[in-house]
């Protein structure tokens, strides 16, 4: 696989000196559509902190009767943040691939905003794994939880012995 | 698809799929087209949009938008599997992306309902471009049946 991205490499440090991390979600298309961007915690115990945020509007919306925030839409969340996070938090040596991901479904998504972070739990040569959480109000309620793991591993890294 | 279907079941069934896509807003705003429906079985057609794609150098569809794909595959086999119509809610979906999307091509997802109970609904799903043996995402997921129809928040809770 590729090394990162040299225009993402790029982003990433513009973002980073603004310390705006907006702007690297501003460059991905799909999050642009789906309205899903980054921030960072204001205050609180998690001040500082990188948070995925998927703005609600009627396009996320799955099932209209409730109404109730589209599965699909939920996962698009819980990956983009991931991704998002290891980039911004880590030095990669290749752009996040996503291997597979898991997700829960705890509570119906209600038309409001969305957030999400994600804690790795494991974090390899070749392997980075990540559980993340969705919430709306009440950041101990999630509505959605996710493990994921991605490819983070670059064949132009430096040669060690493969297991 | 089934063969025992006489072309009544099958116009009623089309109609109620094509029904479930114009009435969900995100698969509209994906453009998903329901291309067959059968027992238990569908298939979903997502075009390539430029407003879907995930890495702009290489133009390739994001993870989430074929994850969104799946999801509504598994919900519409599910529904195609169903004696009565009733709400479902997604409980779990595991996905395994196998291979990257190819720029400029539109995605198709098939999924198959193979077990229903009285509570949960079990499915299996795979997105590729032109083959199925040769799939970008497989996935395996539960739905629960039956799902209140009222919010919560409108509830007495």
């Amino acid at each position: 696989m590729s090394t990162t991205d040299q225009w993402l490499k790029q982003v990433l440090a513009e973002a980073r000196a603004a310390g705006d991390p907006a702007r690297l979600a501003a460059v991905v298309p799909y999050a642009q559509t789906m309205g899903i961007s980054l921030l960072l915690a204001p205050e609180g115990p998690h001040a500082g902190e990188l948070l995925g945020v998927m703005r609600f509007g009627e396009h996320l919306i799955g099932n209209p009767v409730l109404p109730a925030l589209h599965g699909g839409a939920l996962c698009a969340l819980l990956e983009s943040t991931a991704i998002f996070q290891l980039l911004w938090e880590s030095e990669l040596s290749a752009t996040p691939r996503t291997i597979g991901l898991t997700v829960e479904y705890l509570r119906s998504g209600r038309p409001v905003d969305t957030f999400a972070r994600g804690m790795p739990t494991r974090q390899g040569r070749r392997v980075t794994n990540v559980r993340v959480e969705a919430w709306q109000d009440d950041r101990s309620r999630p509505i959605a939880v996710a493990s994921a793991h991605f490819l983070v591993h670059s064949d132009e890294g430096p040669a060690k012995l493969e297991i | 698809m089934p063969d025992d279907l006489d072309a009544e079941d099958l116009a009623r069934l089309r109609e109620l799929g094509q029904r479930f896509m114009r009435a969900v807003p995100h698969n509209n705003a994906l453009g998903l087209e329901l291309r067959a429906v059968g027992d238990g079985r569908a298939e979903i057609f997502l075009p390539y949009d430029v407003r879907l794609v995930g890495n702009p150098e290489t133009g390739v569809l994001h993870g989430g938008a074929i994850s969104a794909l799946i999801d509504a595959c598994c919900g519409a086999a599910v529904f195609q599997a169903l004696r009565k119509p009733m709400a479902i809610a997604t409980l779990d979906l595991r996905i395994d992306y196998l291979k990257p999307a190819s720029p400029a091509l539109g995605v198709t997802a098939r999924a198959h309902c193979y077990k229903v109970t009285r509570h949960v609904a079990f499915v299996r799903g795979v997105a590729f471009h032109d083959r199925e043996d040769d799939p970008i995402a497989t996935s395996a997921g539960t739905f629960m049946l039956g799902t209140r129809t009222t919010s919560r928040t409108e509830g007495a809770a």
